[in-house]
């Protein structure tokens, strides 16, 4: 058997323990009910237009040319009585008068007034709201699935060590095998969990009737965010692998992730908080930890040139065949060591141990 | 070519520890080698770097004049001396993944573990998870683990400790099947009285150093001191003035003696018949036990 067919199958077992693994279905369920939620809710939210009342023909006609219903009444008191009884959201009276209960009625008021056009010499291309969500959005998707999958990258070499069947695993595949079966089988969960949700929001947002150029506009973005996030998932994976193999006992896992944890979660916050700053913006989206939530969010801003991706790419392909390595040494040496912890040190000196 | 698994010169220190210095010995094809030794003697050791889990700072493990390799690991059935399996996965399907790792298709895996597991009693449990069995039934599932690939080789690290006798009495039956099909079987035990009934060739090791190998007769006869053992119809006290024999044991009418090299036993059975009748005369072989405690001391 070549190491490639080890590859396969292990990556095979590894995916079918995780697709019968409750936790791991129900947060895919969680996540993608937040998609639907966040894509459809608001437009089933927001409610057909506004129903008004009035007794006056003219008004009547104008009103139902901006679209909304119109309540013919005979006259301005039974348009009140309406109002008051929450048949009708608003009523115009003589005057004429706009009658609502508590909020003024916005539609209403508009299909009643003349606004005088207004040309914009610096239109922003971005939605405010895009502006703030976007970054958010891709941070916290590179967050949140570098570090749940992580973690299961990690706890599942260490049941291979706790239980020791790694012993019959090493004496049958190469060590590399498994360490490349593992990454890989989660990185493909990964991205079958990202791509699944992608597709909902998409097709919630489609049946939402979000405007269509918005998503023209994430398209580059989300495209420059597909290889970043791949790079720099794979990255992190064979670290959370190292840090798995160093631990003896799954209890351990948490203390020694933690400077794993520090590198995952302070890039997240610094995106999310400062993606109006600029300057910082453009150096984390050049550091490996923070590039792949960054540098599509200057993309997406229109803020960064051509070369830029290319650039930033390259430095997180390099960063991550090095801590691919460190990675693979820490695990080789302490895959074995099943006598409690697994010093940094010690792991990082032992790589020969295995024959 | 022989189909034989010899250990070559192979030394191994943790730090400044020297747990095995040049250890070398055969398992011979065809046989079951027994290895003893006690506790840290050094047998897990010398069996994880046989499996290459573990590599030695000097020698070699050669298998039909090769030199291991993960290729011809990959025939070998190993059961290593901490157990362990998926605790959350079927027995089924970790035996079928286990075989297709040691480059079996999965239709074989699968007839081959379904076999199997019949075999060791505990067919009836095959789609269960490993977690809800009995430890003695773990222990049959790890015995599955290191045969469903219908290995060339075996190492088997104490492959009899946590089994009921039933399935010591199956292990068995395998083992010596396998053996006789040709392929080296080696098996480290310190049940020493299991290993007496079982091995064909004993491997003794103490503190890292192998102190005697061979097939168990050889070795018998090696270490067999002139012992006797005579049951008179009378008091043997007269042993004691008899000349060139030492009295190990004296109880009525039995007795054990050691000769001395230039003694002659036929002549101290003459002397017993000359006092009354003689109920049994013959040589003491001596237990694997005391041969193991003679060659460690």
């Amino acid at each position: 058997m070549t190491t490639f067919d080890a590859v396969k199958l292990i990556t095979a077992r590894e995916i079918k323990v995780k697709l019968r693994d409750k936790a791991f279905l129900f947060s895919t369920a969680f996540f993608l009910l937040i998609a639907i939620a966040s894509t459809v809710l608001p437009a089933v939210l927001a409610g057909g237009p506004s129903t008004v009342a009035t007794a006056n023909r003219t008004t009547a006609a104008t009103l139902r040319q901006a679209g909304l219903k119109v309540d013919a009444v005979a006259d301005d008191a039974a348009a009140e009585r309406l109002v008051r009884s929450g048949d009708v959201d608003a009523a115009v009276v003589a005057g004429p008068k706009v009658l609502a209960m508590d909020i003024a009625p916005t539609d209403v008021v508009q299909a009643l007034s003349t606004v005088p056009p207004v040309r914009l010499l610096s239109p922003d291309v971005i939605d405010p709201f895009l502006k703030f969500i976007v970054p958010f959005a891709l941070a916290f998707v590179f967050f949140i699935t570098s570090f749940t999958f992580g973690l299961q990258i990690a706890l599942s070499v260490t049941e291979e060590k706790q239980t020791r069947i790694v012993e019959i695993l090493v004496s049958s595949v190469p060590v590399r095998a498994l360490l490349t079966a593992k990454v890989a089988a989660m990185t493909l969960l990964a991205f079958g969990q990202i791509a699944l949700i992608g597709l909902v929001s998409l097709t919630g947002a489609r049946l939402a009737g979000v405007d269509p150029v918005v998503l023209h506009l994430l398209g580059p973005a989300i495209g420059w965010f597909v290889p970043f996030f791949m790079l720099g998932f794979v990255m992190l994976a064979a670290l959370w692998a190292g840090v798995g193999a160093l631990a003896a006992r799954q209890e351990d896992i948490g203390a020694l992730s933690m400077p794993l944890q520090m590198a995952v979660m302070l890039p997240f916050f610094a995106v999310v908080f400062l993606a109006q700053n600029a300057p910082v913006m453009t150096v984390l989206s050049y550091i490996p930890f923070s590039a792949p939530a960054a540098m599509p969010v200057r993309l997406f801003n229109g803020e960064a040139a051509g070369w830029e991706p290319i650039l930033s790419l390259v430095l997180l392909a390099a960063t991550t065949v090095g801590l691919l390595a460190v990675g693979a040494r820490l695990y080789q040496g302490s895959l074995l060591r099943t006598n409690g912890r697994t010093s940094f040190r010690t792991a990082w000196r032992s790589r020969t141990a295995v024959g | 070519m022989t189909n034989a698994l010899n250990v070559e010169s192979v030394s191994r220190s943790f730090g400044d520890r020297t747990v095995l210095d040049d250890v070398t010995f055969e398992v011979a094809a065809g046989r079951m080698t027994g290895f003893v030794g006690a506790n840290g003697a050094g047998k897990t050791t010398t069996m994880r770097i046989m499996l290459g889990v573990l590599a030695a700072d000097a020698g070699r493990v050669t298998w039909r004049d090769r030199t291991l390799d993960r290729t011809a690991r990959q025939r070998f059935g190993y059961l290593p001396e901490e157990r362990g399996l998926y605790p959350k996965m079927t027995v089924a399907d970790q035996i079928v993944y286990l075989g297709r790792l040691h480059g079996m298709t999965r239709s074989d895996a699968i007839r081959g573990t379904a076999a199997l597991l019949d075999r060791l009693g505990i067919g009836d449990r095959a789609g269960e998870k490993l977690e809800k069995l009995s430890l003695g039934n773990q222990q049959r599932a790890q015995i599955a683990a290191a045969l469903v690939h219908d290995p060339a080789v075996l190492v088997l690290d104490e492959p009899f400790s946590g089994l009921d006798p039933l399935a010591v009495d199956v292990v068995v039956e395998v083992l010596r099947e396998r053996a006789s099909g040709g392929a080296p079987v080696l098996f480290s035990s310190h049940q020493l009285d299991v290993v007496e009934r079982l091995c064909d060739d004993l491997v003794i090791i103490a503190n890292g150093v192998i102190r005697a190998s061979g097939s168990r007769t050889d070795l018998r006869s090696r270490h067999a001191r002139p012992r006797f053992a005579i049951e008179v119809d009378t008091d043997a006290g007269w042993l004691r003035d008899q000349r060139g024999l030492t009295l190990v044991d004296l109880d009525g009418a039995r007795a054990v003696f050691d000769l001395k090299p230039d003694a002659d036993h036929q002549r101290v059975l003459r002397a017993a018949l000359d006092r009354g009748q003689v109920l049994s005369f013959g040589p003491v072989t001596p237990s694997l036990a005391e041969i193991f405690r003679e060659v460690v001391r």
